[in-house]
């Protein structure tokens, strides 16, 4: 395991950490996409570069952007509640940074160990006929909350005209 | 063959969304109907699965691992008998065209989902099917989007996703100690594995969140705002067959048939188990409203089923299924009563109800069946299936257990023939005088149901023989 | 025979139940519904990993990579119908306070 892959754990955790407190909504979301894609990388180098891509290409970009239409479609917060609120959650998540600096602490401790190679995967059957052959109904299950999805986005977003 | 209960619905909603609109808003809900009762008739006769192992023609083009036993057969049933109530209701409780295509849509994928879950032999397809109906579910409790019931879907969905994402865990850490992930391989891996206190914790987490799905104390807390704010038809869907579909069936499967059952297993079941009928129990008597009282009740009911299951011996799995199967026609016979009550006067307010029966009789009479059903008196269906479940927890020696579940019993009955008495008879309210009896829609399903329970319950003999003794037979206790 | 190389997974392992928590406390306190729903995005990240690690450790890579396309499709569809119920609530209550949504009780 090399030092590139701790270091992109740990960026990980970190923007996930940056997603949770940030104060704005809106640049929430937009740690939210940057976790993605830090996660899409780390599938990618586990080997399974079509789950990186799907990740990538729907988490990153479909639902990144389904979060920052939400939330400018829905009205602001006045600016003395922000401030309020920020204070409040201030106060509760103090024991985090500690959380994180005892995780620190530990994961320093076993620097010695990094020099592991990962144990190498077998050759590869491809993904796209293990998913047509061995995992159609999957497939087909798939197709059904696509469509679900589609009776969801008609029904939920539809505004009564007056 | 299987595979023609998923694919059918599908590809009836399919062909609903082709451009003619006009036809096809006619068409939506007769489909549903007519679907449902042609799935009645195929659980009915257990020799339709014999031949649709020989006659397979859709593996010629997808090869679809689906399997009917024992259990999965009982579960058809139930599913096809609660959808065709609910798309009969839906004929007159929903006005509007273009909701009632909607409504049958839905409706016909949920049944597609549901119908996935019991029949399939893997565990991720498993959680495939089990979205597919939390998803159709979400989207039908918000159908109407007034407040509460978007309030009550958004708890449903925050607690399920969470459930769902426990079970997600749970799979992950089977899958790195069995090769594959389907019902079998999982079930000769885990056997007699060597990493059993790994496995021990991936089960604990996969307990969890079946038990947050099933509605079981104390992970029931989306459960009463879903029913009671979810619209009528809506209602008897979820509680008629998919919180059993989803959670107690896949209890039934994984526990009973794929994984070890241990000693431990069994005591969480029970001590759950007896939590959820006792603070049910006692949680309905402080209601006021009909739906949430009928909810709470279900609580306890599905307690009952998670008790039984506790026992780990045949018998225990015996009631635990014919329970199931008579709880899903009782209590959607008392939500289609719910319903009814609820357009006629317009409130579910129990306190500003009272007399109903004069005007209402059909409704009242049908109550009171599904009451004393619930509460287990003879000869209806309900004391069989309680009396199997005690004897079942005696014999395996959980003797306080069986006395708690026996006591709990009588509380229930105790309460609702107050309930009834001060609802269904008794002086008609004032500003009551006037209703009549609920539609056609409303009444007609309430008289099959009853006439299910008093036939099962006269006949229950038939029944045990023809649909639970079979399930016994894969039964890895 | 699995087990034993689980020592150099355990930075892997420590991530994901970090990120677990990390997602399951957002969920449990926070008071913007948005919020919620993003803290269970981060849930969804953590089993996605989970579940990749499982597949390398036992060599099962493309069955696993199988599995999590669709429960990446899945999980997108059912964001969007949460979305949904909030936009919903949004325009009954104009505010998307969860302490200001407390209808139903007892």
């Amino acid at each position: 395991m090399t030092l590139l892959d701790i270091f992109l754990l740990v960026l990980l955790v970190c923007s996930a950490l940056a997603t949770v407190l940030i104060r704005s909504l809106l640049r929430s979301g937009i740690a939210l996409a940057f976790t993605s894609a830090v996660l899409s990388m780390i599938i990618f180098r586990l080997n399974s570069p079509v789950a990186a891509v799907f990740e990538l290409s729907v988490c990153t970009g479909l639902i990144s952007v389904l979060f920052i239409s939400t939330i400018s479609l829905t009205e602001p917060r006045t600016r003395d509640e922000k401030l309020q609120h920020t204070k409040e959650r201030l106060r509760k998540f103090w024991y985090l940074p500690f959380i994180l600096v005892v995780g620190g602490i530990i994961l320093s401790q076993i620097n010695k160990t990094i020099s592991f190679p990962l144990p190498a995967p077998e050759t590869e059957t491809d993904v796209r006929l293990v998913l047509w052959n061995l995992r159609s109904l999957d497939l087909l299950g798939q197709i059904i909350v696509l469509l679900v999805g589609v009776f969801g986005v008609v029904i939920l977003f539809k505004e009564k005209k007056k | 063959m299987n595979s023609l209960f998923i694919l059918l619905p599908f590809f009836s909603v399919l062909i609903l969304n082709l451009p003619f609109r006009a036809v096809m808003k006619k068409l939506a809900l007769r489909l549903g109907l007519y679907l449902s009762m042609v799935q009645i008739a195929c659980a009915l006769c257990p020799t339709f699965f014999r031949f649709s192992n020989e006659f397979d023609f859709t593996s010629r083009f997808f090869k679809f691992d689906l399997a009917v036993d024992g259990l999965s057969q009982v579960l058809l049933l139930s599913i096809g008998i609660v959808l065709s109530v609910s798309f009969f209701m839906a004929r007159t409780m929903i006005t509007d065209e273009e909701k009632i295509f909607n409504f049958s849509s839905l409706a016909l994928l949920l049944m597609a989902g549901m119908n996935g879950i019991v029949m399939v032999t893997d565990i991720f397809s498993l959680y495939v099917f089990l979205e597919i109906s939390a998803i159709s579910s979400f989207i039908l409790i918000a159908f109407h989007k007034d407040e509460n019931s978007l309030e009550a879907a958004f708890k449903y969905i925050v607690l399920s996703a969470i459930a769902t994402m426990l079970m997600l865990i749970a799979i992950a850490l089977i899958l790195v100690v069995s090769e594959d992930t389907s019902f079998s391989t999982i079930c000769l891996e885990t056997q007699d594995s060597a990493h059993i206190v790994f496995l021990m914790f991936a089960v604990g987490i996969f307990l969890c969140g079946l038990l947050i799905k099933a509605g079981v104390m104390p992970f029931h807390g989306w459960l009463p705002d879903a029913y009671s704010a979810a619209p009528g038809p809506v209602s008897v869907l979820l509680a008629g067959i998919v919180t059993k579909a989803l959670g107690v069936y896949t209890l039934i499967r994984i526990f009973g048939f794929v994984l070890p059952l241990n000693h431990s297993i069994n005591q969480v079941l029970l001590f759950a188990g007896t939590i959820s009928i006792v603070i049910g129990a006692l949680a309905a008597l402080g209601q006021s409203d009909f739906k949430r009282m009928l909810a709470y009740s279900s609580i306890s009911q599905v307690g009952y089923i998670i008790v039984s299951l506790g026992c780990g011996t045949l018998l225990g799995l015996a009631g635990a299924v014919f329970h199931l199967f008579n709880h899903s026609i009782f209590k959607t016979l008392l939500f289609v009563n719910a319903a009814a009550v609820e357009r006629q006067c317009g409130t579910r307010n129990m306190d500003k109800l009272s007399g109903l029966a004069s005007r209402m009789p059909v409704t009242g009479a049908t109550s009171v069946i599904g009451f004393l059903s619930a509460s287990g008196i003879p000869p209806l269906a309900g004391f069989w299936s309680k009396l199997i479940i005690i004897i079942a927890l005696w014999a395996c020696g959980q003797y306080v257990y069986a006395v708690i579940a026996a006591m709990a019993s009588v509380l229930t009955l105790a309460y609702f023939l107050y309930m009834q008495r001060r609802v269904f008879f008794g002086k008609i309210a004032t500003d009551l005088v006037n209703i009549k009896e609920a539609d056609f829609g409303l009444v007609v399903p309430a008289i099959v149901l009853a006439a299910i329970t008093i036939g099962v319950g006269l006949g229950f003999p038939i029944f045990i023989n023809t649909f639970v003794l079979p399930v016994m037979n894969s039964w890895k206790g | 025979m699995i087990l034993e190389s689980f020592n150099l997974f355990w930075f892997f392992g420590l991530t994901v139940i970090m990120l677990f928590v990390i997602g399951l406390y957002y969920v449990l306190v926070t008071y913007n519904l948005i919020r919620v729903l993003i803290g269970l995005e981060i849930i969804v990240k953590a089993v996605t990993l989970l579940l990749v690690v499982a597949g390398y450790m036992t060599k099962h890579v493309a069955l696993v990579q199988s599995l999590v396309i669709t429960l990446i499709v899945i999980e997108a569809v059912l964001i969007t119908v949460a979305i949904g119920v909030v936009l919903g609530l949004h325009g009954k209550n104009d505010s998307l306070d969860a302490r200001r949504i407390r209808n139903l009780k007892g």
